[in-house]
């Protein structure tokens, strides 16, 4: 789960890590109080969308008058947000922070991740702060340093030492106490709160030498959110696809793609190997919806008919590898929904596996115009038929 | 031969008494698999299909020799589960549950550090030696006896390679599921070190997908210590960056973990890639008959 920039500075904030002064506001009226509380100039306006590359995207403005707060404010609430990570037609911005402009004289990066190769939660700091920390990874990978930690000590004191006594030149005094306490406070974040990232960048040291979160970003663990029910308050549905939230609320799989094929699988894998087959196909997957693999009649009705809700659909592709998942019950789940919804677009069904004959037997018995392939290269081919022409 | 289970594995089942405990409990037993006991706390000295129900795994080692443990247990409890079954010495642990959270995992990769437990999971389909035992949720029909290894990180993306194969005439030897999510207990690369040893194996099908770079390193292993053919498939091709594609592993994230990365990294190493899921089969066959 994804929460906003402002979200996580007020964690941050609270737990040691010292974040600028700030207002989060939702009118130009608001933004207008806002730069007469908040010390400047200057300040800074910034967009709070979940997608990244907002700097590049026009959402975070530095301004030097208190109107400019306000039509600035204004202006980013009114438009639609585009940047590189959220497709051309952009995001809406419901809310914008206020906040101090600091007097930078270094920028860091420090952020923590788990490293898959290791199992361990992962620090990493550099002294190229203010970038893409991939781009600087590609680039200048001996700017990037790692302490992976232990989880039966925590992170050690050492480990901050490792760190910082890396930077050339190595900061005050005040600045080092200041970063090795912040570097054991994030680690308590991150294990405290689930985190699956948590990242400061940039990390900034001040002309009088104090060291502050002047961006951050909290991804939290969804797997974990069970016993975070603090952190599943800061959710912000309207960041999400209302398709994508329709199908998160019955518990299935389900992202919207670019492409008009339509499509149900079970099981991840096989979800993702399906999309490549239409992809292959000549066509364009419309979704992934993984239906998993123990779904009930209900749960496939209910994809089939997120599915059938999404306009650009124009053929429907099943491909179900019944082994907890009987076919039987996928095939019910789709009639089912066929009642509900009126089907147009042609459908093509592949059934294999756990009671393959009964479930084969009850679409042919339903009203349902549909194709039957008898295997996935068959299905693809069926799948290519439909598009040809249309793209 | 196979490796990690055959016909002398005693499984206890953690978590028999919930609705997916009891289903698997009856399909491995319906399949021969030798179940010995369940654990279920709160539970003991009741019985599923005629198999004992204990509190504890250590009940379970010690009456029943049990020395092959898979799990069903919830997700918050899962972990704990895990650990249950390392501390009591229990040689391979197979995971099904999906969902547990990563940090859990964190802890129950710390502790398997320095032990001889193999951990096969979680959120995997567990691990099959066909015609021998099956020791997961996998529809053992579909499977036949045979020198086919089968390595993968997906569910149900495995029954369909495995029904190709064994629809071409290809048995296997053993197939495993490792699991779909960022922190696993073992890796292609040690069942690959496995699969090597065991003299039953002719050849591997490896099954990869996007996040991570797990295929790339069993890429690099294979071309420097694996002598047997493998043919592999990477799922995913077509997966936009940055989003979860169903499993908590399989995300593209700062410009790692793409398919076409593994792709390259495979046939780099002299692998063959299936292009398409679709002909799987085919191209495991066309590469066991040149070799």
């Amino acid at each position: 789960m994804k929460i906003h920039e402002y979200q996580a500075k007020e964690i941050l904030g609270r737990s040691g890590i010292p974040v600028p002064k700030g207002q989060l506001v939702t009118s130009p009226d608001e933004a207008a109080k806002a730069s007469q509380r908040i010390d400047g100039p200057p300040w800074v306006v910034k967009a709070q969308v979940h997608a990244g590359g907002r700097g590049k995207g026009g959402g975070v403005k530095v301004v030097k008058d208190p109107g400019e707060v306000v039509s600035v404010t204004e202006s980013l609430l009114k438009a639609s947000l585009v940047t590189p990570q959220t497709g051309p037609e952009g995001v809406k911005v419901h809310k914008v922070l206020v906040e101090e402009g600091v007097n930078i004289v270094k920028e860091l990066y420090l952020g923590m991740v788990v490293d898959r190769k290791i199992g361990q939660p992962t620090m990493i700091f550099s002294q190229a702060g203010g970038m893409e920390i991939e781009e600087v990874a590609k680039e200048t990978p001996e700017l990037i340093w790692k302490e992976g930690v232990d989880p039966a000590t925590g992170w050690l004191p050492y480990q901050s030492r490792n760190l910082i006594y890396r930077l050339n030149p190595v900061p005050s005094a005040a600045v080092v106490k200041q970063l090795s306490s912040l570097m054991g406070n994030l680690y308590k974040v991150f294990n405290t709160l689930d985190c699956s990232l948590v990242e400061i960048n940039p990390l900034v040291i001040t002309a009088d030498d104090q060291v502050l979160a002047v961006d951050a970003k909290i991804n939290l663990d969804d797997n974990a959110l069970f016993r975070q029910k603090e952190m599943m308050a800061l959710d912000d549905p309207s960041e999400e696809d209302p398709l994508e939230l329709m199908a998160k609320e019955v518990h299935l799989n389900y992202i919207r793609l670019d492409g008009n094929i339509g499509a149900m699988v079970n099981g991840a894998g096989l979800a993702m190997a399906t999309m490549d087959l239409i992809k292959a196909a000549g066509a364009e997957p419309a979704n992934f919806l993984d239906v998993g693999g123990g779904a009930n009649e209900e749960m496939i009705s209910q994809g089939f008919g997120i599915i059938l809700k999404d306009p650009r659909v124009k053929a429907i592709l099943v491909n179900i590898f019944g082994g907890i998942l009987r076919c039987d019950v996928l095939a019910r789940g789709v009639v089912a929904a066929a009642e509900k919804n009126q089907i147009e677009v042609p459908l093509i069904v592949r059934l294999e596996g756990t009671n393959v004959e009964e479930g084969r037997k009850i679409l042919k018995e339903s009203d349902l115009t549909f194709l039957l392939a008898s295997n996935l290269a068959e299905a693809a081919e069926h799948v290519a038929e439909q598009v040809k022409g249309k793209n | 031969m196979s490796i990690l289970v055959d016909e002398n594995s005693r499984i206890v089942v953690q978590g028999m008494t919930g609705r997916e405990g009891t289903f698997h409990t009856q399909q491995m037993l319906a399949y021969g698999t030798k179940v010995a006991g369940g654990v279920s706390p709160g539970k003991g000295g009741q019985a599923v299909e005629g198999v004992p129900v204990f509190n504890t795994v250590r009940e379970a080692v010690e009456k029943e020799g049990a020395n092959v443990a898979v799990i069903f247990v919830p997700p918050p409890f899962a972990a704990d589960a895990v650990l249950e079954s390392i501390s009591n010495g229990i040689k391979v642990i197979v995971c099904i549950t999906e969902g547990i959270p990563t940090l859990d995992m964190v802890k129950v990769s710390r502790c398997l550090k320095g032990t001889d437990t193999v951990l096969i999971g979680p959120n995997c389909p567990g691990i099959i030696s066909p015609g021998k035992t099956k020791v997961g949720i996998m529809p053992g029909n579909i499977h036949k006896p045979g020198h086919m290894a089968v390595i993968s990180r997906s569910g149900t993306l495995t029954y369909e390679v495995v029904y190709q194969l064994t629809q071409v005439g290809m048995g296997q030897s053993t197939c495993i599921g490792i699991g779909g999510d960022p922190i696993i207990g073992s890796t292609f690369i040690d069942h690959l070190k496995r699969f090597q040893e065991d003299p039953d194996t002719e050849g591997v099908v490896l099954i990869g997908e996007i996040g991570g770079t797990a295929e790339e390193e069993a890429a690099k292993f294979i071309e420097a210590s694996f002598t047997k053919p493998v043919v592999a498939f990477i799922a995913g091709q077509t997966a936009p960056p940055g989003k979860r594609m169903g499993h908590a592993g399989a995300i593209i994230s700062g410009g790692q973990g793409k398919a076409e990365d593994k792709i390259k990294a495979l046939e780099q190493a002299g692998i063959t890639v299936a292009p398409s899921l679709s002909h799987l089969g085919q191209t495991a066959l066309d590469v066991m008959k040149n070799a």
